[in-house]
């Protein structure tokens, strides 16, 4: 219930020092219509404080996700969307502990089409591929992903997504970056209520009105129409 | 220790669609009736009213309402010569855990199958010889006819609030319904949804190319509506949350609302939730069911349910693991062809085309569970000539939107980047101004396809997990073909300034990502014991007190949802119990 409300303030201090060097950086082409970014300016910075990401993951998940959600007319950067604090508590809760996971072996490679097998909760996983994908940066780039520039973290998220990274030592790369990617997504376009989408930036980028109740009257008056991109969450609605 | 309780005349085990509409049905008839049902009382009020139902995360992508896979699931394999493995997660299908069933979060769409599907095996070697027919192809007649369901659709329909048109009154073709369907005594309850853009978009594209596309029959109340017991439905809101969610304005015809409550109503009603059933007990003839062993979930107690009537009412995947566990009924061999229990399991295939476009403005996040149009051209149309294609079935087409939500939907054109500048701008973009066509086909029966008990892996009450072994053979494949380019033509004809085009489907089922949860067969209809399971009135031949209720009775999967027939078949059903079974139990069917 307070989640929004004890979330919305963080802000990685980290990012903050970082969003002084890249803030203003954005390009603006072409803008999409439906997206004319109404995006308030974003609140006061505070530290983020981690459930569950220890100092090292943090790095890496605060880079990923400024990486993944660059500032631009759109929205702000990741880590100013809370992508980064809607991952630690999605992972610190009940999913990333392995609720609703059939957690009994034997444990098998299996084929594709049987999906998720490995013998590891989704905190689990993160963790552990998060440790192999920054050994596999420091063996290739001599730092750890957070440490990385532009081109070399664009590098190793190209290798994680279409299979060319493998882990010498840890899980496989492919369940570990499917999550990581649906993390990301899950933190830019869920209800603000868990953490991400920090001021419904998200939801603004596309035009998408959030958890308003009616659209009874709006099919018709809305036909072929730009709906106004004003978001309500569930929070605005309480 | 497992405690024995007073006999009571008829036991349901699952209160959704179907154990919901048995239980009104029989207690109201007089009969002493307790409901088992594993997951918990939830109501409109307390559990699907806004803001918090509107809420992506948790009931779409953390499966609030849907079964949990920690405690039971399946496993899963392509056929029969691999290893199935559990499926740890939801993925496929998505089944309800709470009082409703998935009739709580489905999306409506509901539909009249024909005798193109109780008489598949007849009709199609009367017209193409019995060799148009695959060996391995293990379709057969159902033993029941449209005729005999007709007053039972326009039951279920008048009771979930349908909203459509129909295009058959009584032989008589109605404009701007479904031309191909069969007859019905009269028209829907409800005026059809207003059509949003992506459907008049398509009906128009449809018309031009000669088809017949009609508003999609759902479960939407179009406005509000009583039905014939009393229940009242509220409007449709178009709000964009219905499949995967629970209806804040009760417009969703869903059990919670049409027939739980009336049930509850019934002084000779009792429902016990948090109540698993573990297993249907036989008596020592084992030509009769005694009633239901099952376990309090809440504390772990064991108790024994007697009854004179058992109806297992536990959606598909769960009757037929129930009747698998108390070894009621041969189990299907699929090397001998021999045995009926986890026969025929089908599921569904499709082909999708997303056209993107610069100057339309879909508003993806308006919609009913079913504001799309469909065309049956290619589906229950008999005229369509399937020898020069080689396939037996159809799919229908249809375009619209159902439930849009931006974790999951986001649609880009192919070759877009995931991520960055160019992913935002992109995903910016397009948001709003593209459109789906969508074709859903059939899957008929194969010899290879069916449910047994896992070998290795057990659930939470230490019972073996079901195995599901599952393809899409041949027919599926060539029939994927000739939709994807029904898709592309109407699609194309459109003028889309890009498009990521419908290709037939060539690779195996796969556990993810969610495809439909219209998972049919496993312990089939029939018109004799040695080729089903059960007889024409869900009744099981083994034991004449056992009835089986749920999509698990099809013989194969057609192209629509299945809940159309599911609900007739219950009220199907109950009329049976009702006026025969009770005065005179008994086999109410020739073996
Ligand atoms: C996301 C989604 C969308 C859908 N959309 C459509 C659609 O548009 N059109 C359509 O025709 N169909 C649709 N369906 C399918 C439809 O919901 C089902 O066909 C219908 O609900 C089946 O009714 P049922 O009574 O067989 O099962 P359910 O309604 O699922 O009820 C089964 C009940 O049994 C309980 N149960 C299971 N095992 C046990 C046990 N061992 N002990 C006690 N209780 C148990 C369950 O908790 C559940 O409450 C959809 C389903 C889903 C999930």
């Amino acid at each position: 219930m307070s989640d929004a409300k004890m979330s919305d303030p963080n802000l990685a201090r980290r990012d903050f020092l970082k969003g002084a060097a890249l803030g203003g950086a954005a390009a603006s082409t072409a803008l999409p219509q439906a997206a004319t970014a109404q995006q308030p300016a974003p609140p006061a910075p505070v530290p983020a404080a981690y459930a569950f990401l220890n100092t090292r993951e943090a790095a890496f998940v605060e880079a990923l996700v400024d990486h993944m959600v660059p500032a631009d007319n759109l929205t702000p950067k990741g880590t100013d969307v809370g992508l980064n604090i809607y991952i630690d508590r999605a992972l610190a809760g009940a999913w990333g502990k392995g609720d609703r996971l059939y957690m009994q072996g034997p444990w098998k490679t299996g084929t594709p089409s049987q999906g998720y097998q490995l013998p590891l909760t989704p905190s689990q996983l993160y963790r552990a591929g998060i440790e192999a994908t920054n050994a596999f940066c420091v063996k290739t780039y001599a730092k750890p992903f957070d440490r990385l520039d532009e081109k070399q973290r664009e590098e190793v998220l190209l290798g994680l997504s279409t299979g060319k990274i493998k882990f010498d030592n840890g899980p496989p790369a492919g369940p570990f970056w499917t999550m990581v990617y649906q993390t990301v997504m899950e933190g830019m376009f869920s209800d603000p209520i868990h953490g991400g989408n920090r001021n419904k930036a998200g939801w603004r980028m596309i035009g998408f009105p959030g958890a308003i109740a009616v659209h009874r009257d709006n099919v018709e008056k809305y036909r072929d129409k730009v709906f106004p991109n004003d978001p309500t969450s569930i929070s605005d609605m309480s | 220790m497992v405690t024995k309780l007073k006999e009571v005349d008829a036991v349901i085990v699952g209160l959704g669609w179907t154990g919901g509409i048995l239980a009104k049905e029989l207690a109201e008839a007089g009969m002493k009736v307790v409901a088992l049902e594993r997951g918990q009382m939830r109501t409109t009020a307390n559990d699907y009213s806004v803001p918090n139902i509107r809420d992506e995360l948790r009931y779409v992508i953390r499966h609030d309402l849907m079964m949990d896979t920690a405690r039971d699931t399946l496993t899963v394999r392509n056929n029969p010569g691999q290893e199935a493995l559990p499926m740890r997660r939801l993925g496929s299908f998505l089944p309800g855990d709470v009082v409703g069933g998935s009739g709580v979060h489905w999306s409506g769409h509901t539909w009249r199958w024909t005798d193109m599907e109780f008489k598949v095996r007849s009709m199609y070697e009367e017209r193409y010889g019995k060799n148009f027919i695959p060996g391995d192809m293990t379709i057969q007649d159902w033993g029941i006819t449209y005729a005999e369901l007709e007053p039972f659709y326009d039951r279920f329909e008048y009771t979930a609030a349908i909203s459509g048109k129909a295009g058959n009154i009584k032989g008589q073709i109605q404009a701007g319904g479904n031309p191909f369907e069969a007859p019905r005594a009269r028209d829907y309850p409800l005026p059809p949804l207003t059509p949003i853009l992506a459907s008049t978009m398509f009906d128009k594209a449809a018309k031009d190319a000669g088809y017949h596309p009609f508003p999609r029959p759902s479960a939407n109340a179009s406005r509000a509506y009583t039905n014939p017991d009393g229940a009242k439905f509220g409007a449709c809101q178009y709000c964009g949350y219905c499949q995967r969610f629970g209806c804040e304005a009760n417009a969703k015809g869903s059990p919670h609302v049409a027939v739980i409550p009336f049930a509850m109503k019934s002084p000779n009603f009792e429902l016990r939730t948090s109540s698993w059933a573990t297993k249907v007990l036989k008596d020592s003839t084992g030509k009769k069911v005694t009633g239901v062993a099952y376990t309090n979930v809440l504390t772990g107690e064991e108790f024994e349910q007697p009854a004179g009537v058992v109806l297992l009412c536990a959606y598909v995947l769960n009757n037929v693991h129930l009747m698998l566990t108390s070894g009621i009924g041969a189990p299907y061999d699929p090397a001998a062809g021999t045995g009926v229990v986890g026969k025929n399991y089908c599921y569904q295939t499709g082909a999708g085309a997303t056209l993107f476009f610069e100057d339309r403005h879909f508003n993806p996040f308006m919609n009913a569970g079913g504001s799309n149009y469909t065309m049956d051209d290619f589906n229950i149309n008999w005229s369509f000539d399937r020898g020069p294609h080689g396939f037996l079935g159809g799919y229908n087409v249809g375009a619209g939107f159902n439930t849009a939500l931006p974790i999951g939907y986001r649609p880009v054109p192919q070759g877009t980047p995931q991520w960055g500048k160019a992913w935002k701008q992109a995903t910016a973009k397009h948001y709003q101004m593209a459109m789906n066509i969508g074709a859903s086909g059939s899957v008929m029966a194969n010899r290879a396809n069916f449910l047994d008990l896992d070998p290795t892996y057990k659930n939470a009450f230490g019972q073996p997990l079901m195995r599901m072994t599952f393809d899409y053979k041949d027919n599926e494949h060539k029939m994927g073909r000739h939709a994807a380019d029904t898709v592309n033509r109407i699609a194309r004809s459109m003028n889309p300034t890009a498009m990521n085009a419908a290709t037939a489907r060539t690779d195996p089922w796969t556990v993810v990502p969610y495809q439909s949860t219209h998972n049919t067969g496993g312990a089939i209809m029939g018109t004799n014991p040695r080729e089903s399971a059960l007889n024409k009135y869900l009744q099981s031949w083994d034991c004449h007190n056992l009835f089986v209720v749920g999509a698990n009775a099809f013989a194969h999967n057609a192209s629509y949802n299945p809940t159309g027939p599911v609900g007739a078949l219950a009220y199907w059903t109950a009329d049976a119990i009702k006026n025969r079974y009770i005065k005179n139990p008994g086999p109410l069917a020739p073996a």
